[in-house]
């Protein structure tokens, strides 16, 4: 455990000094969480006089009693969640995409792989490394977004919906399963690339499903619901257990040093 | 210290290292010489169970690769071919990180100890990017020593260094010798190698030839000695070269270049018989062959079929 700490603490105190990933890691969340409090604080007239019609009937039905405004603002700010539940993709790509090329660049790893530390504890700490700022960036956000909510005309039925089991699963659950699975994802295109840049782009390519995830939302194909989100949290479950496998395959001595180019 | 027994490694169909048996002693100094691409590193990597061997054993330490790894790890210190420091880390940084991955007791003292050691102290807090080449060898030097390994690899410690900055590297391992570490020495520095090695591996992905470096020079020239002679007759070079004791005797200038394997019993014979003839002896002193030239000579009869 000493020896995950020991990586965990070497990755933030190296990474963070590359101005790249600091931006990504600081200036991504305050992005993502502003831009819907600007936004429903912008519409906030509009919303409130808005009529159920302009919906997509399936999330319109959805709504049940409450006010078409009320709604209105619902279907606003649910639009957002995508951008919480990328968070937790973007930002570990960031991270282990130069913590791993870096050290490929400065030949790092054969020296760090000389040590007792086993392969599984340098996964470990490589992983948490790049999946608790991301986790921890989303969670913050999300706390402060709430909080925030009243103060830019959010109704108590808005701050209900937000509190509810589908924000609170996607935060909480298939926000941490996606870090995981950028993580692993990054791990595995880094071994393959020498520029962090690179990487990082390749490894960007974990968004589609989140975008297409969007895109269905507004034109009103998918409706985010719980089972919806039960059901992307297994299948994310099921990929974590995948990538871990595959990124532990090839986060081997003999393969880092032999083949990693 | 190191058995290593038909250790072989191979890369598809590529074999990097074939069959290579070695024993290194405690406190040796062990040389192990070779081209670019020969398989030192791989033999180091195993060494240090970083790679796993195809075929073969080893056992470092008395721990067995590929059985014992983490082991093996803990006990050898390793300074690989680029120093591969953390560079936006201060050099202090990079020794604790180290530290603690190794379990060392006391990380601050330990640190200090080597930071001190190695003339990095003052330079404690400057990040590892910023040093020179030197610098960062040293640095990656006390990091390979920090958990005092039993056992030292050192894959070209010198190369790319500037000479003052190899001559202070090449003084610490002078140092550590000193100590009795057990050191196995990759290099491509002959001269390092003659003055710091009590044996000498020459090695092209099979073991050419291990021995000291006097006994590789006896192997391949004998001794030879050379007497300086005022105005060298032709005939003096023939009555030197009739003794029976002779290898060999050549004219080079005013110069008699004699190889024989007993100089301190036969040079007295040689200078009877030379001023016995007339001539006038100047000086009597032995030439030692470079270990380069020896290297060369090995290296190109195992190139030979």
């Amino acid at each position: 455990m000493n020896r995950i700490q020991t990586i965990v603490e070497k990755e933030w105190a190296e990474v963070f000094k590359n101005r790249i990933v600091l931006f990504t890691v600081a200036f991504l969340p305050i992005l993502f969480t502003a831009l819907p409090l600007i936004i429903l604080y912008t519409t906030r007239g509009a919303a409130s006089a808005g009529d159920s019609a302009d919906l997509p009937p399936s999330f319109a039905k959805a709504c049940g009693s409450i006010t078409s405004g009320e709604c209105m603002q619902i279907f606003l700010v649910n639009q957002f969640m995508i951008l919480f539940m990328m968070m937790p993709l973007i930002i570990p790509v960031a991270i282990a995409s130069y913590s791993i090329v870096g050290e490929k660049a400065t030949r790092s790893l054969e020296p760090l792989l000389a040590t007792p530390i086993t392969t599984p504890e340098l996964l470990a700490g490589k992983s948490l490394a790049a999946a608790v700022p991301a986790i921890l960036a989303t969670w913050v956000g999300f706390v402060v977004f709430v909080i925030g909510v009243p103060f830019v005309g959010g109704g108590p039925a808005l701050i209900t919906s937000i509190l509810g089991s589908v924000w609170l699963t996607a935060i909480f659950v298939v926000g941490p399963l996606m870090a995981v699975m950028a993580v692993n994802f990054a791990i595995m295109v880094s071994s393959r690339v020498n520029d962090p840049r690179a990487a990082e782009q390749i490894s960007a390519v974990v968004v589609v499903p989140i975008l297409g995830l969007m895109f269905g939302q507004i034109a009103g194909v998918i409706v985010l619901n719980v089972q919806l989100m039960m059901l992307t949290a297994l299948a994310l479950a099921i990929i974590d257990v995948g990538l871990i496998y595959l990124g532990a395959r090839l986060f081997q001595r003999e393969t880092i040093l032999t083949k990693w180019k | 210290m190191i058995h290593i027994e038909k250790l072989t490694k191979q890369f598809g169909a590529l074999t990097a290292v074939d069959s290579l048996s070695l024993d290194v002693g405690e406190g040796e100094v062990f040389g192990f010489l070779g081209p670019n691409g020969a398989g030192k590193t791989t033999t180091v990597r195993m060494l240090t169970s970083l790679i796993g061997p195809t075929a073969g054993r080893a056992t470092v330490n008395g721990l067995e690769i590929g059985r014992d790894d983490q082991a093996i790890r803990q006990t050898v210190g390793l300074l690989t071919e680029t120093p591969g420091l953390y560079d936006r880390l201060s050099a202090e940084h990079n020794l604790t990180i180290f530290a603690r991955l190794y379990g060392v007791g006391d990380v601050p003292d330990q640190v200090q100890k080597y930071l001190r050691m190695l003339g990095l102290w003052e330079r404690r807090q400057d990040e590892a990017g910023s040093f020179s080449k030197g610098m960062r060898q040293k640095l990656a030097i006390a990091r390979a020593l920090l958990h005092e390994p039993e056992v030292l690899f050192l894959d070209e410690p010198t190369s790319g260094l500037d000479p003052e900055a190899a001559k202070l590297v090449r003084d610490f391992i002078g140092e550590l010798k000193a100590e009795g570490r057990t050191i196995f020495l990759c290099t491509h520095n002959l001269d390092e190698a003659d003055r710091l090695c009590s044996r000498i591996g020459i090695f092209k992905t099979r073991l050419i030839t291990v021995d000291t470096p006097a006994n590789l020079r006896q192997k391949l020239y004998g001794r030879t000695v050379v007497f300086h002679v005022k105005q060298l007759l032709p005939d003096w070079v023939g009555a030197v070269r009739a003794l029976p004791f002779v290898r060999s005797a050549e004219a080079a200038d005013s110069r008699l270049v004699v190889g024989l394997d007993d100089p301190e019993t036969h040079n007295p014979d040689i200078l009877r018989q030379l001023v016995a003839a007339g001539a006038d002896v100047q000086f009597v002193g032995e030439l030692r062959h470079s270990l380069e030239d020896i290297y060369l000579q090995f290296i190109e009869k195992a190139g030979q079929p």
